[in-house]
């Protein structure tokens, strides 16, 4: 095993404002909002309709279909109605809104001790199923669906991703410092549907405390161990975890399955501990408040649902004075802003960081032409040419960029935009090169039909 | 003697591939409409695409197939569109002019959009990469990807919404194949009742949002005395064959969202 990948970036990481901040529990008074898509596949159908008492921990969605997920509701209350709101991306989305009333009455049996000693693979990946678990990293994607590749004989890396690369967030190092038992326990439980597999977990080494935490849980389990990787943004992504971990490079037409390799974010592995081991559906998660903006940064256990603002509000509010410029979710670099603070946090959201100065305008306002300078070729954890890539799409030549430079294979992981000293909109016009070939793509196959 | 044999050889040569070269030429013949190549002759010959077909002989082949009007090139006009008319069997008249149409009235005096966006100042980059931009999800967004399009500078974004100039538009569609959002219809020149918004949201959302989207209230459809408009989705469209302009749908309407003809004056009351 090596300890790092090709390529990557190091932005300052801004991780001291909230890093040593234990995690705190925060509950919300509002309405609480649970969008029915909030995952990769379909949106679920509701199970709930107006006036519908529900407690938290109860299901009020159902999975339509195999790649879909269950929505839970994480409050107590009355449904007050079943509408499309704004979420966090900006789209209108139907969601569930319940009229939260403060007492959190749980569905019985939620947060009791199991006994997991004899489960079979089969109850494993129904009670995975059943808590809604979907990709804590940001992605969504359902896991039990990630979970249950073709052939489970032949995985032999489960990997657990606490790397946590992103510029601010420190929840899931903060998660791994204070339930490293359970984070340990769930990956074991995982290790059971694949036999010939082992468990590593990868955090960056400027996570020290995590790291201790993690190897002193794996200690008596010699199927775990603990990979301390050199902290450089990109760390957390799937392919760069695994070219670290099993020295794989593969294509973007393969899973990460087919090289016999599955990851799991570090906050995913403890959902589905609580999950098999304490029944306890997803509902709550880390959360990471911060930026320049926020009077007391901090790291929190939210429930789904509760607004942003709320949030923000409970937390302690904005520095006097501070005018919020940017409201980035999930990670500066691979995050997205989010122009209306009165959206629900969903599963997939790791944290906000509220900044009194907008990058992306300072970048625009600075842009020119490609210097010719190569750097964006150096950092590419692919391994892509990133200023061909943009000529081709420039010259409006997609031939090119798909067949000849590969532009498919790129991750979208923004380290060429970052790195761009011309501020070259890289990594965006990727984002949507990408999405018009596949489109195109899934119009010749409709069409042959 | 060597002269005569190397002339001899070269003759026979010269004789067998002649032959071959025939045989091949009739084996591999391909038919082609003779209609296409004498429509072809009648085309410009720029290869401008304006038309929205890879050139001249993509055009002539799609006339031909009846996948294009015979008034389809831009650049011809009139006359190309008489000769090709001629060969075709019809006349020019049969087939209406079709102009653009932004399907959108969302401009920066009824909506808004959602926080700043700074990104890529171009409608499929913004889409495409998943930014929805506008506070409607279905509306223009402003930064004129048809605009760049448009061989015919026909098309304007004026105060954030896309706006297409009917004398210049020679009806290609090029803009519409750009528009990320499918704003643009193709419609016969003749017809100026149309509904300026593509949103399908309810009612109440679409209010919530803009004050000059269509809500699906159906008042048009109960107006209409020739079955021409009607709500699918909630939203309003008219069909064109059967519209006779009379503009009543128009009046009704509480969001003002229905275009009229320039000038349009409103018919006697008839009591
Ligand atoms: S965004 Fe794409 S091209 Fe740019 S560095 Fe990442 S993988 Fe390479
Ligand atoms: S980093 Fe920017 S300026 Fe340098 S080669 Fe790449 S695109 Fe050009
Ligand atoms: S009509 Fe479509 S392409 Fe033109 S500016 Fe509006 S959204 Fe962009
Ligand atoms: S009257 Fe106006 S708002 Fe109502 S359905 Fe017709 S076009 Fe839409």
């Amino acid at each position: 095993m090596k300890n790092t990948f090709r390529g990557g970036v190091h932005p300052i990481s801004h991780k001291e404002l909230t890093r040593d901040v234990p995690l705190r529990v925060l509950n919300a008074k509002g309405e609480m909002v649970f969008p029915l898509l909030q995952h990769i596949g379909k949106p679920a159908k509701p199970l709930v309709k107006k006036g519908d008492e529900v407690l938290a921990g109860q299901k009020i969605g159902e999975a339509d279909g195999l790649i879909s997920a269950h929505v839970i509701s994480s409050c107590s209350g009355k449904v007050k109605a079943v509408e499309k709101r704004r979420v966090q991306n900006g789209q209108m989305v139907e969601c569930i809104v319940v009229d939260n009333d403060g007492q959190y009455s749980r569905m019985e049996g939620i947060g009791v001790r199991q006994d997991i000693s004899s489960l079979s693979k089969e109850e494993i990946l129904r009670r995975i199923r059943e808590a809604g678990i979907v990709g804590l990293g940001g992605a969504g994607f359902p896991t039990h669906v990630k979970l249950s590749p073709k052939n489970p004989d032949a995985i032999r890396y489960v990997i657990a991703n606490g790397s946590e690369c992103e510029p601010y967030l420190t929840g899931t190092d903060q998660l791994m410092r204070s339930q490293a038992d359970s984070i340990a326990e769930g990956l074991s439980l995982m290790l059971r549907l694949f036999p010939n597999a082992e468990g590593v977990i990868v955090i960056e080494d400027n996570k020290p405390e995590a790291i201790e935490a993690m190897r002193k849980a794996s200690a008596g389990n010699d199927k775990l161990s603990v990979l301390a990787a050199k902290a450089k943004y990109g760390q957390g992504g799937e392919k760069m975890l695994i070219e670290t971990v099993a020295g794989i490079n593969y294509p973007s037409s393969m899973l990460p399955a087919e090289v016999g390799c599955i990851v799991q974010n570090a906050c995913t592995i403890y959902a589905i501990d609580r999950a098999v081991a304490y029944l306890e559906p997803l509902f709550t998660h880390t959360f990471t408040l911060t930026g320049d903006a926020v009077k007391t940064p901090g790291n929190f256990i939210v429930r789904d649902g509760m607004s942003f603002s709320e949030l923000i509000e409970a937390a302690g509010g904005l520095k006097e004075g501070a005018v919020v410029k940017k409201a980035i979710v999930g990670g500066p670099i691979m995050g997205i802003a989010i122009p209306n603070l009165d959206v629900p946090i969903q599963k997939t959201s790791s944290g906000v960081a509220l900044v009194t100065v907008d990058q992306s305008e300072v970048a625009a306002s600075i842009m020119t032409s490609c210097l010719r300078c190569g750097r964006c070729t150096t950092v590419c954890p692919v391994g892509l040419l990133p200023q061909m890539l943009a000529d081709a799409v420039q010259a409006g030549d997609l031939e090119r960029y798909e067949k000849k430079l590969y532009g498919l294979e790129c991750i979208q992981c923004g380290c060429c935009s970052y790195i761009c000293p011309a501020k070259r909109p890289l990594t965006q016009t990727f984002m949507r090169t990408k999405a018009e070939i596949l489109a195109q793509k899934r119009a010749a196959v409709g069409g042959k039909k | 003697m060597i002269i005569l044999l190397t002339t001899l050889v070269i003759t026979i040569i010269g004789i067998i591939v002649g032959y071959g070269l025939v045989y091949t030429g009739k084996k591999f013949h391909v038919e082609v409409d003779e209609r296409e190549t004498a429509v072809r002759e009648c085309l410009p010959g720029n290869n401008c695409g304006a038309c929205g077909f890879a050139g001249c002989d993509a055009m002539a082949a799609a006339i031909v197939s009846g996948q294009a009007p015979v008034n389809g090139c831009p650049v011809g006009g009139a006359p190309v569109a008489a000769k090709v008319a001629a060969i075709m069997g019809t006349t020019a008249e049969d087939v209406e002019r079709k102009v653009a149409f932004v399907q959108c009235k969302g401009d920066c005096d009824v909506t808004h959009n959602q926080g700043n966006y700074v990104g890529i100042q171009d409608c499929r980059s913004a889409v495409f990469a998943g930014i929805p931009v506008t506070e409607c999800s279905f509306g223009c967004l402003g930064f004129g990807s048809c605009v760049a399009a448009c061989p015919h500078d026909a098309i304007h974004v004026i105060n954030g919404v896309a706006v297409v100039h009917r004398m210049k538009c020679v009806g290609c569609g090029l803009c519409a194949k750009a528009c990320p959002r499918s704003l643009i219809d193709l419609v016969p020149e003749s017809k100026h009742v149309s509904v300026q918004c593509s949103s399908r949201d309810k009612g109440p959302l679409v209010k919530k949002v803009c004050t000059a989207g269509c809500i699906g209230c159906a008042m048009c459809v109960r107006q209409c005395e020739h079955d021409a408009i009607h709500v699918t989705d909630n939203l309003a469209r008219v069909t064109y064959e059967n519209c006779v302009q009379c503009g009543k749908c128009a009046e009704k309407c509480p969001s003002k969202v229905i275009t009229l003809p320039l000038g349009f004056k409103k018919p006697e009351a008839s009591t």
